[in-house]
């Protein structure tokens, strides 16, 4: 009984937290696209988590400054332009491309192609292009005999060595 | 050119360092201001003391002046307190005081029971001005000069350091301006 109350009362307080910004009769298009702008947006006491989910006091007032704005016919970049006008590139979560954060976009890339340009330098150092022309046939069988008679006999002269791998 | 092999290396490993010597000494929580160089936004509100009078910053047109935001529920704000009021006593800048989402009663107790140091003091209860402002965190200081232009922002408590090295050399520079 104590177990399914306790459940009950851990159920119901998030609702609480949830209060201040409810309105009476929510529109879902208004709260959908809420949804989706907070989502995006950094909330800055926390820093980590996002407009939408924060329960911090300023994220709560941003919630409801979003919702005002959507109703009155804001597009979405115009509410990011109010955000960022206000505190900056930071509290957008995808940062936008422009000559201050250029390396952050590119720099992984970049850096990806520089590995495989050294990978690519190493590798041709490493082993030059052989340069094997077609062996003719008579060639072929001498080779063949010299391979086969290095394979019985451990050294061209005296008796086979022990191997030195078994004791 | 074999030293070379060890010389990258070097050069680059150098460069990390320097980098993480100047990183690792900031604060990676604090936002700057986007209001550096901007004009200071606009409004009208009710003062703390008198529901009938209002402010607005164009009043201190020609004047260097700060906007400090507080409020009552804000402990580091009794941090700084002590370092205002000392600056009103010595008459060194004009304090215009922002209570952030405060109760009117709350906000005058703690004027009373810590010290006035504002010129006066506006009341913003919804917050409404601080999101303008974009104020995240209490308390804040803003110095603006002359124009109305926002020069600088003190993020957290005015420390006597700040005080000294950043503050007061500013408010010297904008008032000679």
């Amino acid at each position: 009984m104590k177990a399914l109350l306790a459940a009950l009362m851990i159920a119901l307080s998030t609702s609480a937290f949830a209060q201040a910004d409810e309105v009476a009769n929510p529109d879902p298009a208004v709260e959908q696209r809420l949804k989706d702008l907070g989502e995006e947006l950094r909330c800055l006491v926390c820093q980590n988590q996002t407009i939408a989910d924060s329960n911090a006091p300023l994220a709560l007032d941003l919630r409801n400054q979003i919702r005002t704005q959507v109703k009155q016919g804001k597009s979405d970049d115009e509410i990011r332009d109010y955000m960022t006008a206000r505190y900056g590139d930071f509290v957008l979560y995808k940062p936008p491309f422009k000559a201050t954060t250029a390396i952050l976009w590119i720099g992984p890339f970049a850096l990806v192609a520089l590995g495989l340009l050294v990978f690519l330098f190493v590798i041709r150092r490493r082993r030059p292009p052989p340069a094997a022309a077609a062996v003719p046939q008579e060639r072929r069988a001498q080779i063949e005999a010299l391979l086969d008679e290095s394979g019985r006999a451990e050294t061209p002269r005296g008796p086979p060595r022990k191997d030195p791998r078994r004791s | 050119m074999r030293a070379l092999k060890f010389i990258i290396p070097l050069a680059v490993f150098v460069g990390l360092v320097a980098f993480f010597a100047v990183g690792l000494t900031r604060d990676p929580r604090e936002v700057p201001s986007p209001f550096i160089g901007k004009p200071a936004p606009a409004f009208t509100l009710q003062q703390l003391h008198d529901a009938n009078a209002t402010f607005d910053p164009a009043q201190m047109r020609g004047k260097v002046w700060l906007l400090n935001v507080w409020a009552s529920w804000c402990v580091s704000c009794r941090v700084e307190h002590p370092l205002l009021v000392e600056m009103s006593r010595k008459n060194l800048v004009p304090i215009i005081g922002l209570n952030y989402k405060d109760q009117r009663d709350d906000g005058k107790q703690w004027l009373d029971k810590f010290g006035n140091p504002y010129t006066l003091s506006v009341f913003d209860v919804e917050g409404k001005v601080g999101i303008d402002y974009g104020v995240y965190g209490v308390p804040e200081t803003f110095v603006i000069d002359k124009q109305g232009v926002i020069r600088y922002k003190q993020i957290g408590p005015i420390t006597p350091e700040a005080l000294d090295k950043t503050l007061v050399p500013l408010i010297r520079k904008l008032e000679a301006a």
